[in-house]
């Protein structure tokens, strides 16, 4: 939640930037950009990338500000800009997904073993965990890796995932659906793959 | 172990780790600048994706067309048909003309 004295320097803020004063710009970007580059990273491994996709983020917020009617907080209007943009990136960026499981590390590959024998044992904080998980999203649609994300990753409420996105709730539901029958799929190619 | 046992660890894995909100340094500055001196506007790419983005459309219209025009001249219309009949039939008059 956004306190009240940040909404109201944002609002400031905003107004100079459309008054044509441009250096205004910078403090809200100085103030958002740690949230935005979290976000960033959720979708895109390389750091060049993550930059890629913030410049672009703060630039289409800056092109766009005017459309920004102060109804809702700034950082909700910008985080639903940032949603879109990741989302937009994903589509251009799909990746050969097959490819992408006949590569486990060997971290990974111990983990999973480890997962298989006594589950107990393999800690989801593991670098392999993590490593895997990252790969298993990668795998995903763009559709399904979004509203996986939002919905079992970021535990965001359907509504809220429906006001990022700008898909409807049912929408949401239907694909929340399809991610989660398509991340099974991956699960057990997983295992199949890494004869476990 | 079954699927959706790894399933709910893989998420769990990823619930756990949020990523880092780390800024590279004076990353603001590079916006800005950005900003302030916009990149030209690349015309020739643009047209490029353009014509890129025209070609796909392009080649399905001349394989269409390709495809369309082999199939008619495989089956001739009736006229056609009777037209060729005609002359096959006329051929040795017509020839035969030209030959004395």
């Amino acid at each position: 939640m956004q306190d009240p004295a940040g909404m109201e320097q944002d609002s400031v803020l905003i107004a100079a930037v459309l008054n044509g004063d441009t250096a205004s710009f910078e403090p809200l970007i100085a103030r958002y950009q740690p949230r935005i580059f979290g976000t960033a990273r959720r979708y895109a491994r390389r750091e060049s990338e993550v930059e890629d996709i913030v410049q672009e983020i703060f630039i289409k917020a800056f092109q766009r500000l005017r459309s920004y009617r102060g109804e809702a907080p700034f950082e909700h209007w910008l985080m639903r800009l940032a949603v879109r943009t990741c989302y937009d990136f994903l589509r251009a960026h799909q990746r050969s997904r097959e490819t992408i499981l006949t590569e486990l590390t060997t971290e990974e590959h111990s983990w999973l073993e480890r997962c298989v024998q006594d589950s107990a044992q393999a800690h989801p904080g593991d670098t392999g965990a993590r490593e895997l998980v990252q790969r298993a999203l990668e795998m995903l649609p763009p559709p399904a890796r979004l509203v996986l994300t939002l919905l079992e990753i970021e535990e965001r409420p359907v509504k809220e995932i429906a006001e990022l996105t700008g898909w409807s709730v049912p929408l949401v539901k239907v694909r929340a659906f399809r991610a989660r029958k398509e991340m099974r799929k991956i699960v057990e190619k997983l295992l199949k793959q890494t004869n476990l | 172990m079954k699927v959706g046992d790894l399933e709910k660890i893989l998420m769990a894995a990823a619930r756990k780790t949020s990523p880092s909100e780390v800024v590279p340094y004076a990353f603001e500055k590079r916006i800005m600048a950005r900003l302030a001196n916009p990149p030209p506007l690349d015309l020739w790419g643009l047209w490029s994706h353009q014509f890129w983005r025209a070609a796909v459309p392009c080649l399905a219209l001349t394989v269409l067309l390709g495809g369309f025009t082999l199939y008619s001249s495989a089956n001739p219309t009736r006229a056609a048909l009777q037209n060729d009949i005609e002359d096959t039939m006329l051929a040795a008059i017509d020839q035969g003309g030209e030959t004395w």
